[in-house]
């Protein structure tokens, strides 16, 4: 089965809240189209709809109005776990609060979406990432004996393993310093490189995003190109 | 995909982080505490129906007025069953002084087939026990016969046509106690010398009695074979139908020991429910994060459940394991009791064990963990992305019914188990509301309050639901302590005050009415207080109602029985002491109309209702009146109790024997042989055998129950680390907040520690009122004992409680102040 060029688009995405101060339309007939192993940035203010884009096109979330496509699928088509299973083996996440799971070494983490998804030569896999991201030596350590920068790291070797066609990326280094910051996009590239994946990078530091194939700032609920 | 592989890692891996010991020890503890005395009854139980062996000195003991055909002993062979022969009848033995009314009982070398013969070789030495009875050409007798004839061992005397040596002075007879009613002086003989003395002719009255013995199943289908063949004139008894007294021991221990395992349950139950919750709440962020790498929600609640089973299955083994050894250690801790030789416990216990791990850890885990699986992937991205509030009905519903279940299963007592799940329910019920009205106050009295005590207090009233579950928490682990307390301290003590040192041990009846002002004067000067001498009038009941008895109204053997035998009546002012009147209303005084007064026990067995009107056959003539009050009768004090008495009105002019019992301490026997002598017709009954095994009973109950609740306080101190381990996280992020805040890691000790000992005042006081009524309704309601109300409990449970939890949880919670603030805001991040 051939992968479409496109892995990820979005046609008249609407998403409307009903929040306790009343209804709030955080995107408004967004349009965006990505093709494999594109790098994209998303800029945009805190609170601009960012990390909802994200969700949307990640099928965590269900839009109010228009449509989604994930590596060809269309996710209003899908229930739940049929998104869950779209998924998995095909999206990498790195967040910024890194998400590992704290009762799992680095290794486990990284090897958890390969056994969920009953990947085989899952171990190699992971190892081979885990050695990518220069972590092999702290391979057995928890999360909570690893630096923040360090924490990423794992959290990109776990997006990474599967060898996904897209990478979605909310703020990766919005908790780490400029310098661990800069190293982290930098590997995000590479892999993404190395991967052929897609890679949607939510960032607010424009440095950053210079480095993607295009960046483009949400504002009012629609994207806007700035290139 | 192996979901079973995916299952066993996450599990290993959950393990290794620390996880899930909490969890675990609550369910080890469980499952070990059920086992342990699920093994130990089954060995128990056993033992306690050797104990009533002892007391027919056999399994199984038949009662015939004739010969018993040898058949009865050739079956019983050939099914692998020992057997022994008796004979007892009433005779006179001669010696120098002149003759004597003796109760002779000639034994074959099979007696006595359990239980032990103890003899005395000399006046001054010390007893022994005799592996069977006296050898041929020999007589063991009563120490106070030898008083009362003035002959010595060595003498000899003449019993029928025949001369048998004194060899031995008898001191205990497994089966004495079965006599009761004929006793005069005891004499034993060998039964080969029997055809010898002449004494037994096909017309003579006599007791012929065949003792079987052996593994319970054999005696079970021997009974079965023996019933249809039994003769009018024979009777079967077997060792559980043993004596009242005992009986009423061995049930009460039965109690003990049962309620001690609920109670563990119940604790141990909350344990567990604690610890889930914990683990849940830990993996919420995990799950979503699983979910957006793609694994379905079925996929996850498969693992999550072959988790958990996996999980409890290990756990319980474990405490399977832990449970045996306990059982073990009691054991031999009771090795006396025991004996040696009991057969080793049954696997059953294990099925027990394991299928109560997995049920209270399925029902106390698994809703919350389905609920789970629901989590939007979407809170990995944003944390404000709700988790589904795990529905706290259905958890509750789920536990409870799991609960409900294992009550219901364990207790054996359906009453008992209703009794206590409403109990359980009303009590969690109240918990919850009082703690939801004293964290508000403790909300309000945060706003009049400042620095330390206002941190503290608000962080307390901050989280309604948090503090429910923690000083619930806190409330059940100390409500064990102190449960065990009034257990130990008022319950078990009421038990063996139920039997005091001075319980009466010897009984006098037949004493004629003209003898009643003399004796009482003997027995006054001979220094023994205690002179309620009552009548005891024979009478038949014929009528209840316009009803008229008749045995065949009765499916029920023992209602038979009664329903032809003359029952024992009596008539007095007063009730008996230990006595409780439970429905009606006792007579005024000495001049109330003809009424009577019936045992609870023998009115519902009979039928007899209050009001109704009874119809006694008494020396010739009717007596009737209706049934005023119902008694409760402690039979295990041992003093004289009557299943019927009625007011002096309607018994007075009959005529009358009389009866007493009282305490003679060990050595009184020239008492004894003075008493027979001046009262020739009185018979006194030494009772001291079967006091001395009922007071074993409680004895060894008492031990075995404070055995058992030794895990109730491990479960108890579980679930208040539980407690404190609760609100750990939550902490973790506000303290480090605080701390960014520029509060000083004094302060922060400070307010925890008000918010700790809050929480335990508040606990320790909840624990304390349910403690005191729970055992005030054990006492009165289950074990019928004297409930007095303990004022140190109070001060112990609210004061120790809030000590003991103020610091614990301080200490508990300090590491997470030593961490430098940053730490711990990014962890909590
Ligand atoms: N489910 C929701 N309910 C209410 N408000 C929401 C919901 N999802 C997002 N929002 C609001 O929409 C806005 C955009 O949020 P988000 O996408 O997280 O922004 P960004 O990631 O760009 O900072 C924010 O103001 C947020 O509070
Ligand atoms: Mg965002």
């Amino acid at each position: 089965m051939s992968e479409p060029r496109t892995v990820s688009q979005a046609i008249g995405l609407g998403k409307h809240v009903n929040g306790p101060a009343g209804g709030l339309t955080i995107l408004d007939g967004l349009d965006l189209e990505i093709g494999a192993g594109e790098a994209v940035a998303i800029l945009g203010a805190s609170g601009s709809g960012k990390s909802t884009l994200l969700s949307l096109l990640a099928g965590l979330d269900e839009a109010t109005a228009g449509e989604v496509w994930l590596c060809g699928r269309r996710i209003a088509d899908l229930d739940e776990d049929g998104r869950s299973e779209l998924r998995g083996g095909r999206v990498g996440f790195v967040f910024q609060n890194f998400q590992l799971l704290p009762t799992l070494t680095a290794r486990e983490n990284v090897l958890l979406p390969l056994e969920l998804t009953g990947t085989e030569g899952a171990a190699e896999r992971a190892d081979a990432a885990l050695e990518r991201v220069g972590l092999t030596a702290r391979a057995g350590h928890y999360p909570r004996q690893l630096s923040g920068g360090e924490q990423q790291r794992v959290a990109i070797a776990r997006a990474y393993a599967p060898r996904p066609s897209v990478l979605f990326a909310d703020e990766p280094t919005g908790n780490l310093d400029q310098q661990t910051g800069e190293q982290i996009i930098e590997l995000l590239l590479e892999l993404r490189e190395a991967a052929d994946a897609a890679l949607i990078l939510v960032t607010h530091d424009p440095r950053l995003a210079e480095r993607c194939d295009r960046r483009l700032r949400m504002r009012d609920g629609r994207l806007e190109s700035l290139t | 995909m192996n979901v079973w592989r995916i299952a066993l890692r996450l599990l290993r891996r959950d393990w290794r982080s620390g996880e899930l010991y909490l969890l675990a020890a609550a369910l080890v503890i469980t499952v070990a505490a059920v086992t342990a005395v699920g093994f130990f009854t089954d060995r128990v139980e056993t033992s306690i129906e050797r104990q009533g062996s002892e007391l027919i000195a056999s399994d199984l003991a038949i009662d015939s007025s004739a010969p018993i055909p040898q058949t009865l002993d050739a079956e019983a062979k050939a099914r692998g069953l020992a057997t022994a022969r008796t004979v007892e009848f009433r005779s006179v033995v001669v010696a120098d002084q002149g003759p004597r009314l003796v109760n002779i009982k000639a034994v074959d070398p099979g007696y006595p087939l359990r239980g032990e013969l103890r003899v005395r070789q000399g006046v001054d030495t010390l007893d022994e026990p005799a592996p069977q009875g006296p050898s041929q050409g020999e007589v063991w007798v009563e120490s106070r016969l030898l008083a009362l004839l003035g002959v010595r061992i060595g003498d000899t005397l003449g019993v029928g046509e025949t001369r048998l040596r004194i060899g031995a002075v008898l001191t205990q007879e497994p089966d004495a106690g079965r006599s009761f009613f004929n006793i005069a002086p005891r004499v034993m003989m060998n039964a080969a010398d029997l055809e010898a003395t002449g004494l037994i002719g096909p017309a003579s009255r006599a007791t012929y009695r065949l003792l079987i013995a052996g593994e319970d199943e054999r005696v079970a289908s021997y009974r079965d074979w023996l019933e249809p063949r039994l003769a009018a004139n024979m009777s079967a008894e077997s060792a559980s139908k043993a004596r009242p007294e005992f009986a009423t021991a061995v049930d009460r221990a039965a109690r003990f020991l049962h309620l001690a395992t609920l109670t563990t349950l119940l604790v141990a139950g909350a344990a567990i429910a604690l610890a889930s919750h914990r683990l849940v709440e830990r993996q919420t962020d995990a799950v979503a994060v699983m979910r957006c790498l793609g694994a379905p929600r079925r996929l996850l609640i498969r693992i999550f459940v072959l988790r958990l089973v996996l999980f409890g299955l290990i756990a319980s083994l474990v405490g399977c394991l832990l449970g045996w050894l306990a059982q073990a250690g009691l054991v031999d801790t009771l090795s006396g009791w025991l004996g040696e030789e009991l057969p080793p416990p049954s696997a059953a216990p294990l099925l027990v064990g394991v299928t109560t791990g997995l049920v209270s850890l399925l029902g106390f885990a698994l809703p919350p963990l389905l609920q789970l699986a629901q989590v939007t992937p979407l809170r990995a991205l944003r944390r404000d992305a709700g988790r589904p509030r795990a529905s706290a009905a259905i958890t509750l519903a789920a536990a409870a019914l799991a609960l409900g279940l294992l009550i219901l299963w364990q207790a054996q007592d359906p009453t008992l188990a209703w009794k206590l799940i409403a109990g359980v329910l009303g009590a969690l019920a109240t918990l919850i509301l009082c703690v939801l009205l004293l964290v508000r106050l403790a909300g309000g009295l945060a706003g009049r309050t400042r620095g330390v005590w206002r941190l503290g207090l608000a962080a307390l009233a901050r989280r309604p639901s948090g503090a429910v579950l923690q000083i619930g928490g806190f409330g059940i682990g100390i409500l064990a302590l102190l449960l065990l307390a009034v257990v130990r301290l008022d319950l078990l003590r009421a038990w063996e005050d139920s039997l005091p040192t001075d319980a009466p041990n010897y009984f006098l009846i037949n004493i004629q009415p003209q003898e009643v002002e003399p004796l009482r004067d003997f027995l006054a000067e001979s220094g023994i207080e205690r002179t309620d001498i009552l009548p005891m009038i024979r009478g038949r009941l014929t009528h209840i109602g316009d009803h008229q008895v008749e045995p065949s109204d009765y499916q029920d053997p023992r209602a038979e029985r009664l329903a032809t035998r003359e029952f024992n009546l009596s008539y007095g002012t007063e009730p008996q002491p230990d006595n409780r009147i439970a429905a009606g209303a006792w007579w005024p005084d000495a001049e109330a109309p003809p009424q009577f007064s019936v045992e609870t026990g023998i009115a519902e067995t009979l039928g007899i209702a209050l009001g109704d009107t009874l119809t006694f056959w008494v020396s010739g003539h009717a007596v009737s009146g209706p049934v005023t009050s119902l008694r409760e009768v402690q039979w295990d004090s041992f003093n004289v109790n009557f299943f019927v008495v009625s007011s002096p009105a309607l018994l007075r002019d009959e005529a009358a024997t009389y009866i007493t019992s009282f305490h003679l301490p060990a050595g009184s026997d020239a008492l004894i042989a003075e008493l027979s002598r001046r009262f020739p017709s009185v018979t006194p009954l030494d009772v001291d055998a079967i006091l001395d095994q009922v007071r074993q009973v409680i004895d060894r109950g008492v031990l075995a129950v404070e055995y058992v609740f030794a895990f109730t306080l491990v479960a108890g101190l579980l679930v208040m680390y539980a407690g404190i381990q609760a609100s750990l996280e939550d902490r973790r992020a506000e303290h480090g907040i605080l701390r960014t805040l520029g509060a000083g890691r004094r302060a922060l000790l400070g307010s925890l520690a008000v918010e700790f000992a809050a929480a335990g005042l508040l606990a320790g006081l909840l624990a304390s009122v349910f403690a005191e009524t729970t055992g005030w309704l054990l006492a009165e309601q289950l074990f019928e004992l004297e409930f007095s109300f303990n004022p140190w409990l109070w001060v112990m449970g609210v004061l120790g409680s809030g000590l003991a939890i103020g610091l614990a949880g301080t200490l508990a919670t300090y590491p997470l102040l030593i961490r430098p603030p940053l730490q711990a805001l990014r962890r909590a991040g």
